[in-house]
């Protein structure tokens, strides 16, 4: 068979481990009721990993769904604006569904259906992980409630129309911060009462064992990929590579190919708001502590009552006060670094790549431009950087026409 | 100064000798306020509670449905402190002498320090701890600290939970089990169904521990249901919504009183 193959689950197969454990983070703190459930889940996909016919599937959906390989695109004229260093970006905003949460989504699909649940509910923040989600689920014929936090279905209007447009129903939650923390509390409250038919296709490298080992092997032909494709234009690895993090997902599919190639500095850019010295953030690996949120240790935004602190991005899908545990073991044994950038870094870049290149990315993609753009200065001429850019800017306009000042003034969009 | 486990021992060992089910109330501390939580909870015991479960409020309680989620608002706003939640569960005791439990999520714990949490705990008079998101394969510090100071280690089973499950998590548990009536979260609900009496009788077959069930109960005719087949009723957020319903606290009391009462009939009653 000559397909082209995009499912990597981690070969070396030592983190987490059984008990779901990256070092000290990780683990599996869920009500009893759900037990069953996370278990039958980590069977599924230890079957399903041994099953070539779960890979071929996956890869054929890959291949001719969602338009993989994604392509590796050279961005000289913005990398100008980096010291000269020169920088790639992986487009995973060419994807089908605009964004890299498609690779995910595809995989826990083909295991809801293995499962035999019919019904699929799912957390978004931006809506990239509702949309993807909501696609999976017209494709496959499941029934699927997608939970939204209010204020993130105001800024993320367009993505809450695709998802109904995709036929799923979309429940703007009102508890809490009313951004993705609370969209993820629902979504729990959801399955632990209907659990027999649901699955909770789970969009990020959080949650409790196995999510975070499963959604990042889905997300790994990220950096295996590029890796390939780099080291196929130019001969050798990169300097650094760079992505941004809210739960963690895009970073950790670039990262862990590379995690073997020492010499690769690993960067993941945190949205650091107004700045962290504000307290509006979700710079949770810089500024957090360890603790338990959605069922696992790891760094999270907290009080010494360990009552979780709200977050703040202008990024819905970076606003979130956890991180998935393997990037907090990453950060703790050194491997990778993570800085904090702040609304307005995230916004200048995602206009600098626009006029300089003609792609829109992602808000939650630009703060790993803006973190390239720093991290070029740094290395200079010689340097040699990778960039995630896990999605497009579509999406973001609204948020984007305000911050620029881009709508007529007697537009109805500008009051 | 060791917890109250025995005491919890001996309250739900005098209800099974008078043949009738424990009445266990719920309410989170610092709702409406820090005192006049303390005046809530002793209402309710008063009113013909045998045990209560003092909850701490959480920013993320994945497990509780809105009644819960607002008083526990409130009282985060409030400006509630685990500290405060400690205070609560002494003022409970002293006044009224019963078996008074913590339950919490688990972050406020880890974070709080388990050790230090357990100690201060039972030096306050405490009973025990429920503890709904620390699966049983996570719980060996949090055990180890509660025995160490007199606490009783209250672990949740569930309808899903299979056999094997229930000899593992009872043979965990000390002074009861929770057993969830059905799958869902806390709120009050029409009926209490099959579920639990099935859940009850597979979670006998394999422990001599006290069974309670809690979620959805919330009528004395329930508690009466309920009673038939389990050791022990539990209700919280109908303690909850008489007081989020009051036009003032005293009214809010008075009706706290009156459900307790009418609830403590019905274990009595045993359907």
């Amino acid at each position: 068979m000559s397909q082209e193959h995009f499912f990597f689950p981690d070969p070396e197969g030592q983190v987490p481990t059984p008990t779901g454990y990256f070092g000290a983070f990780g683990g599996k703190f869920i009500p009893e009721a759900l037990v069953a459930a996370v278990d039958e889940v980590a069977a599924e996909y230890e079957k399903a990993k041994a099953d070539p016919a779960f890979a071929a599937e996956l890869d054929e959906l890959m291949a001719n769904y969602t338009g993989r390989p994604s392509a590796l695109t050279e961005v000289p004229r913005f990398a100008e604006h980096a010291g000269g260093a020169r920088v790639f970006l992986k487009r995973e905003d060419l994807n089908h569904t605009g964004s890299h949460k498609i690779n995910n989504v595809l995989g826990q699909a083909l295991l809801t259906k293995r499962m035999g649940k019919t019904r699929v509910i799912a957390e978004t923040g931006a809506g990239q992980h509702g949309v993807a989600t909501a696609t999976a689920c017209a494709l496959f014929g499941l029934e699927c409630t997608i939970y939204m936090g209010e204020v993130d279905t105001k800024r993320q209007a367009l993505n809450v129309a695709r998802m109904r447009m995709l036929g799923a129903e979309v429940i703007a939650v009102k508890s809490g911060s009313r951004t993705l923390k609370d969209a993820i509390n629902e979504a729990f409250r959801d399955w632990v009462a209907n659990v027999d038919r649901t699955h909770y296709l789970f969009g990020t490298v959080a949650g409790p064992h196995p999510f975070p080992a499963l959604v990042r092997d889905f997300h790994r032909v990220i950096g295996v990929e590029a890796r390939r494709q780099l080291l196929e234009r130019t001969g050798r690895l990169p300097d650094a590579a760079l992505a941004c993090v809210g739960g963690g997902s895009n970073a950790m599919g670039l990262f862990h190919a590379f995690l073997p190639d020492t010499g690769v500095r690993l960067i993941g850019c945190e949205p650091g708001g107004h700045g962290v010295e504000t307290g509006e953030h979700a710079a949770t690996l810089t500024q957090g502590t360890p603790g338990i949120l959605h069922g696992s240790r790891s760094y999270v935004l907290q009080d010494e009552d360990g009552q979780i602190t709200e977050p703040y991005s202008i990024s819905a899908g970076l606003d979130y006060p956890g991180i998935g545990p393997e990037h907090s073991y990453l950060k703790d044994i050194g491997r990778a670094e993570y800085r904090a950038v702040t609304d307005d870094e995230a916004m200048q870049a995602l206009r600098l790549l626009s006029r300089t290149e003609g792609i829109i990315p992602a808000i939650e993609s630009a703060h790993a431009l803006a973190g390239a753009l720093e991290t070029g200065r740094e290395l200079g001429p010689d340097g040699l950087l990778l960039v995630n850019l896990s999605g497009r800017g579509d999406k973001d306009m609204d948020t984007a026409a305000r911050y620029f000042g881009l709508y007529d003034t007697t537009d109805e969009g500008a009051n | 100064m060791a917890g109250n486990a025995e005491l919890l021992n001996s309250v739900l060992a005098a209800a099974k000798a008078e043949h009738r089910a424990a009445l266990v109330g719920y309410l989170p501390a610092g709702f409406p306020t820090v005192a006049d939580g303390v005046r809530a909870i002793t209402t309710m015991l008063d009113g013909g509670c045998d045990i209560v479960e003092v909850g701490l409020p959480h920013s993320d309680p994945v497990l509780d449905g809105p009644v819960i989620q607002t008083a526990d608002d409130i009282a985060l706003r409030g400006g509630v402190k685990i500290t405060d939640v400690i205070e609560t569960v002494r003022e409970a005791h002293r006044i009224s002498g019963a078996p008074i439990l913590c339950m919490t999520y688990w972050n406020p714990v880890d974070r709080y320090g388990v050790a230090r949490f357990a100690a201060d705990l039972a030096e306050a008079g405490g009973a025990g701890c429920i503890l709904p998101d620390l699966p049983v394969e996570e719980s060996d510090e949090w055990r180890k600290a509660a025995q160490e100071h007199g606490l009783a280690t209250v672990f949740v089973v569930a309808p899903s939970s299979r056999d094997e499950r229930l000899a593992k998590i009872t043979a965990a548990g000390t002074g009861f089990v929770y057993a969830a009536s059905l799958m869902g979260v806390t709120g009050t609900r029409e009926s209490v169904g099959h579920e639990a009496r099935q859940l009850v009788d597979r979670t006998r077959a394999v422990t001599d521990l006290p069974v309670c069930v809690g979620l959805g109960v919330s009528n004395a005719q329930q508690a009466a249901e309920v009673a038939r087949f389990a050791d022990g009723v539990i209700v919280g957020s109908a303690f909850v919504k008489r007081l989020l319903d009051a036009p003032d606290l005293e009214t809010g009391l008075a009706a706290v009183r009156t459900l307790a009462g009418e609830l403590a009939e019905g274990v009595r009653k045993r359907g």
